[in-house]
This record gives C-alpha cells, sequence and structure tokens, in this order.
C-alpha cells in the first residue's frame, strides 16, 4: 500500500505540482464550512422540534387524566370534571368539512382560470396583487365580512353554514396561490404534448394539468383547513357561541367549534378548567392530524400515479 | 387512454361519496345522542320547549351557563345557548332584537338604550351578582397593609408619576413597583378606571396588560415588587399566591371578602353585574320561566362559580319585575 502511494507520488510529482498552482483545492477549509452549514441547518430543525416537544409535553401533562371518553361524549359544564367537547367537536368537523367542500373547488378553479385561460395583462396582475395581499389580511376582518354578507344580508342567520362560509373565504387566498404555484411546476412540453394530440384545453387541463399538479394542491389545502380548524376570531362575529348542548344537525344550526370552547376554558379562574382545556387541545390536535392524515394519504396516492 | 378517461370519474365519485357518508354519519351520531339527555329525563315531565338565545359578557358567562346548565337538565326540550361577544358586542345584537337575554358586566350605555328604543326593544335590567375588583400584591410583600383610594388614583392615573414603591409612601422600599392590570377591552378595566381615575379609559399605559386574568395573576404571583389589579374570583381562586389590599375609602380599610362585596362595604371597586331580558321574550313561557330559574339560582349558583351572590332581595325584586 504504502509503495504504491509513493511511486505513484514520486512519478506524478511534476504534475500535482502544477495542478497545485492552477487550483488550489482548500479542502480542510470548505469541509469545515460544509459542517458549520450542515449544523446550522440541523439547529434550525431542532429550535421548531424543541418547541414542539416542550408545548406537546406541557399539554399532555396538563390533561393527564382528563381525557376520557366521558370528555368526548359530555356537553358544557360549570363541573369541570363533568365538562365534555362533543357539541365543540361536532361542530369543528362540520365546520371543516363545509369549509372544504366550499374553498377547495372555488380556490382550485381559481387557479385553473389565473394559471391556463387567462391572458397575462394587467388585469391579471391586479387580481393576483390582490389575491397574495388578501392572504395576510387579519382574520377578524373576514370575521366583519361574513357578518355582514352572510349572516345579514344573505340572511343565514348565525348558522353553522355561515360559519362555514367565512371560513372558505379566509383560506381561499392560500389555496388559490399554492394550486397556482403547483400549476406552474407543470412544464408547458405536457400541454403541447396534449394539445397536438388533439385534446381541448379542458381535456389536457383535466386529464394532465390537474392529476399532475394534484399532489401541490393538496399540500396547499392541508395549510389552509390546518389554519382554519385553529381559528376563533371570524367566527366570533359570525355567532358562534360557548355553551350549546346540542350537536348541529343541519346546515342552518348554532354551533361552537373547538378552539372557542378551549380559549373559555383557559380564561377561567379556576385551575381544573385549564386541565381540561388541555384535553381539549389533543383533541384539536387528533381531529387536525387525521384531517391532514387523510390528505397526505390522497396525495401520495396521485404522486405515485403521476411516476408511473 | 381511454380506461385512464373511465377510471378517474369513479375515483372522484368515490371521494365525494365519501364526504356524504361522513356527513350522513355526523347527522344520525347527532340525532342518537340528542334524544338521550331526553330519554334520561323522562316523568320529570317540562311542557317548556322552544330556545333562548343569550349573548354578552364574558364575565357574566360563568354564571348563565351554570344557570343554563342546571335549568336543560330540568327543562330538555328548551335548548338555551349562550355566546360570548362581550358586553358591547352582545347589545349590538340585543337592541337588534337578535337575542332575548343579555349578559353584561355594566348597565347599558344612553347610545345603546337609544338604539333600542328606535327599534322598539324594551327590556329589563336585573342585578345577578356582584364582583369586586381586587387590588392584589404578591404573598411575599409585607409592606402593604392598606391603600387609600387617592394613592390607588396616584399609581394609575394618567401620566403618573410613580415608578417605586417609596413614591407612594416614603417608608415603603425604594424598589420599582411593577404593575399588572386588564386591557383596553375589559369591562373591569372601564369599571375600575371610572371608580378611581374619575373618567372612564383614563389610566397610565406603562403598565403589563392581559386580557387574560390568569396572565395577570401569574405576573403578580412571580414578582414581590408587583401590584394588580382584576376580578374577585381570580384571586379568590389564588389566595395561596396572592395577597389582597385593604381599600380605604375615607371610612376605614375595607378588605375583599364575600361578606364585604356582598353587603356593599366594599367601596368603591365592588360592581354589580346583568341581565338584560327583552319584555318580548319575556311573554314567551320558557324565558321567562328561565329568567325565574335563574333568579331563584342566582345566589348560590354565582358562588359556586366564584362570583359574590346579591343579596337576597335584589332577587326578589327582579322577581317581582317579570310578574
Amino acid at each position: 500500500m504504502n509503495r504504491q502511494v509513493d511511486s505513484a507520488t514520486l512519478s506524478g510529482g511534476k504534475l500535482m505540482n502544477r495542478q497545485e498552482e492552477m487550483f488550489t483545492p482548500r479542502l480542510k477549509s470548505r469541509q469545515l464550512r460544509n459542517a458549520i452549514f450542515k449544523w446550522i441547518f440541523f439547529g434550525a430543525n431542532v429550535v421548531g422540534l424543541l418547541a414542539l416537544v416542550l408545548l406537546l409535553g406541557d399539554v399532555v401533562r396538563d390533561s393527564w387524566g382528563w381525557l376520557d371518553w366521558d370528555f368526548i361524549t359530555s356537553f358544557p359544564s360549570r363541573f369541570p370534571e363533568k365538562a365534555g367537547i362533543k357539541a365543540a367537536l361536532f361542530g369543528t368537523i362540520w365546520l371543516m368539512v363545509i369549509t372544504a367542500l366550499v374553498a377547495i373547488p372555488v380556490g382550485v378553479a381559481t387557479a385553473v382560470f389565473l394559471e391556463e385561460y387567462a391572458r397575462k395583462n394587467r388585469f391579471y396582475a391586479a387580481i393576483q396583487t390582490n389575491i397574495s395581499n388578501l392572504a395576510g389580511v387579519p382574520s377578524i376582518v373576514y370575521g366583519i365580512l361574513g357578518l355582514t354578507i352572510f349572516v345579514r344580508w344573505m340572511m343565514l342567520g348565525r348558522s353553522i353554514l355561515a360559519g362555514g362560509l367565512t371560513m372558505a373565504l379566509l383560506i381561499l387566498p392560500i389555496i388559490i396561490v399554492a394550486a397556482q404555484e403547483s400549476l406552474r411546476s407543470i412544464p408547458n412540453s405536457w400541454r403541447h404534448a396534449s394539445l397536438a394530440l388533439g385534446a381541448t384545453r379542458w381535456q389536457t387541463i383535466r386529464y394532465v394539468v390537474l392529476p399532475a399538479s394534484l399532489p401541490g394542491i393538496l399540500t396547499g389545502v392541508i395549510l389552509a383547513l390546518s389554519r382554519a380548524i385553529g381559528e376563533t376570531a371570524p367566527l366570533i362575529p359570525v355567532g358562534a357561541l360557548t355553551f350549546i348542548m346540542t350537536v348541529p344537525k343541519d346546515f342552518m344550526d348554532p354551533f361552537t367549534v373547538l378552539p372557542i370552547q378551549i380559549y373559555n376554558w383557559t380564561s377561567r379562574p379556576q385551575d381544573e378548567f385549564r386541565c381540561i382545556a388541555a384535553a381539549g387541545i389533543i383533541v384539536l390536535l387528533i381531529v387536525l392530524l387525521s384531517m391532514n392524515a387523510t390528505a397526505i394519504f390522497l396525495r401520495n396516492k396521485y404522486q405515485k400515479k403521476v411516476v408511473e | 387512454m381511454k380506461w385512464l378517461q373511465k377510471s378517474k370519474p369513479i375515483k372522484l365519485l368515490s371521494v365525494l361519496v365519501l364526504c356524504l357518508v361522513a356527513v350522513f354519519s355526523m347527522t344520525a351520531c347527532g340525532q342518537t345522542n340528542n334524544n338521550q339527555p331526553e330519554a334520561g329525563n323522562e316523568g320529570q315531565g317540562s311542557k317548556l320547549s322552544g330556545s333562548i338565545e343569550i349573548d354578552g359578557s364574558s364575565t357574566v358567562y360563568p354564571i348563565t351557563e351554570a344557570v343554563a346548565e342546571e335549568f336543560m337538565t330540568k327543562n330538555p326540550n328548551v335548548m338555551v345557548t349562550v355566546g360570548v361577544s362581550g358586553t358591547g358586542g352582545g347589545f349590538k345584537r340585543f337592541i337588534k332584537g337578535e337575542t332575548d337575554i343579555n349578559d353584561a358586566s355594566r348597565p347599558i350605555k344612553d347610545s345603546e338604550a337609544q338604539e333600542a328604543k328606535d327599534n322598539g326593544i324594551e327590556y329589563v335590567p336585573m342585578t345577578v351578582a356582584y364582583d369586586g375588583i381586587t387590588v392584589v400584591v404578591n404573598k411575599d410583600n409585607n409592606w402593604v397593609d392598606k391603600l387609600t383610594v387617592e394613592e390607588l388614583k396616584k399609581i394609575w392615573e394618567p401620566g403618573s408619576s410613580v415608578k417605586k414603591w417609596s413614591d407612594i409612601r416614603s417608608n415603603w422600599p425604594d424598589e420599582e413597583i411593577k404593575l399588572y392590570g386588564p386591557g383596553t377591552d375589559s369591562g373591569t378595566f372601564d369599571y375600575f378606571t371610572e371608580e378611581i381615575c374619575g373618567e372612564e379609559g383614563a389610566s397610565r399605559s406603562d403598565y403589563m396588560a392581559s386580557e387574560d386574568d390568569n396572565q395577570l395573576v401569574q405576573g403578580v404571583a412571580g414578582d414581590k415588587y408587583a401590584l394588580g389589579y382584576f376580578g374577585y374570583a381570580y384571586y379568590s381562586e389564588n389566595t395561596d399566591k396572592l395577597k389582597a389590599v385593604a381599600i380605604d375609602n375615607g371610612e376605614g380599610a375595607i378588605e375583599p371578602t364575600m361578606e364585604t362585596i356582598n353587603n356593599g362595604s366594599y367601596v368603591p371597586l365592588s360592581r354589580p353585574i346583568f341581565i338584560y331580558v327583552s319584555k318580548k321574550s319575556l311573554k314567551r313561557p320558557e324565558v321567562k320561566e328561565f329568567v325565574k330559574f335563574y333568579m331563584e339560582n342566582a345566589s348560590r349558583l354565582s358562588r359556586e362559580v366564584g362570583y359574590v351572590n346579591a343579596p337576597n332581595s335584589v332577587y326578589q325584586e327582579n322577581l317581582s319585575k317579570i310578574n
């Protein structure tokens, strides 16, 4: 081994020198920098992860012993040990279904129009800027809008339908922007190939563009619904309640949602209410995770299909 | 290509069907569960039915929640719902005739009363309990025995020059005073500033403000040189961490207790909290029965949730208003 290396250095000695004159590899410093950045990126992950672990640990500790089947199946009560989350849990599920059924079709259709049909003129630029800005509007503003349009003007009253439509407005910009990004990532050659085969524009969108961009769209949907499920501010003006002993049976029923119930419990003077608030947070997390799991399942399914 | 075209709509259809199934199963679930309390309370026999809409202050909410809970176990066919839009937000709905009862931590304002009159809404205000605003210091604070109203004003008035405890009384520690209080959206803030500083909303602004009273409790409990104020219920749940300051209104120092707030000697920081009942709604038997039930049980229930009950005569007077 040693001998081989020696002879190689001997025979190529001159060449090595010439190479060193032209190019300094600075291996040490480059590798050091490589390591530093690796640790910086890793550290960034640790910050988020640590915060999450601490938060979850705290919530789980507070809720220990409070989260049981009775908690899921009971209505609110002034006694923490009797209080439950049923009305809020069903309210949240209803609200999310309505929000998703409205926001996803409208959002995706808007994105398809903007990306596939609209001419890129000033009108387009104006709409585009507005949508991006709407994504940053404080959520209470959507609540006031919902109160004016859905509750008063469209006479929906303080129903779960009005709440769901308000939430749908809130998350529309997020879905539109995500869907647009996803549509843009589909190479134009695919569209051209489809059109060249005689497909209409709609057929191209339906069978080529949308299936390929679905994973990206679903990621946007996950982000949007995750935001909607934790919101309280827009629902209070629309009329979400705090105390209600029934679950919604149709679209016009009054309702409450998990974050409102949780917030109310955290602001009570008695310590026990903060424990059931923590239990409520766990229920909210479970709903959120199962909702996202469904979206991720769909996304993976379509991702595989495209690879084929 | 053709098989692809056919399979896709089926996939989409199945997703839609799944959604529908989910909605239906929820509906079914809701109905079966909803029948349970009715079945369980059969025989207790109440012919009342209908719904009662209540909204308003989050301060009054715990009492109304307790009353609604009790009332619904006795009258399972009446649906009572309670929101927490705040006193002002609740009044906005109440004076439009959208709600039957409004929880209020302050009396109705002239502008609100005028609008109610314009809309033809008549109402009956009823005191349901007292809330004593409590001035608190840290458990380790051994120098404060009492504060006079003037001293409180000196501390909290706009542009106050009090920076250290020794600025209040010269024999108190030469340490910075840390102030905690509710934010400007709170009814407690409105009441305190009006009673102490003489004008609603007049307060120094360089203090730790939070709408969440539990944060104020934590703040004062964790700082030896802190002083704060909030509702009595938050003090009575935390007597092991906090010390209430007796308030001297010129007639001797009075400590906030259930008794002093109830008998009205804890002045000026004890305030009544109300419900406002629409006269039109009172004509409905279920609303009338609910308000009656409220007044008969408010004394016990307000104590249970940490408030101070009003004297019995107040409830009797309220009862006479609805008959």
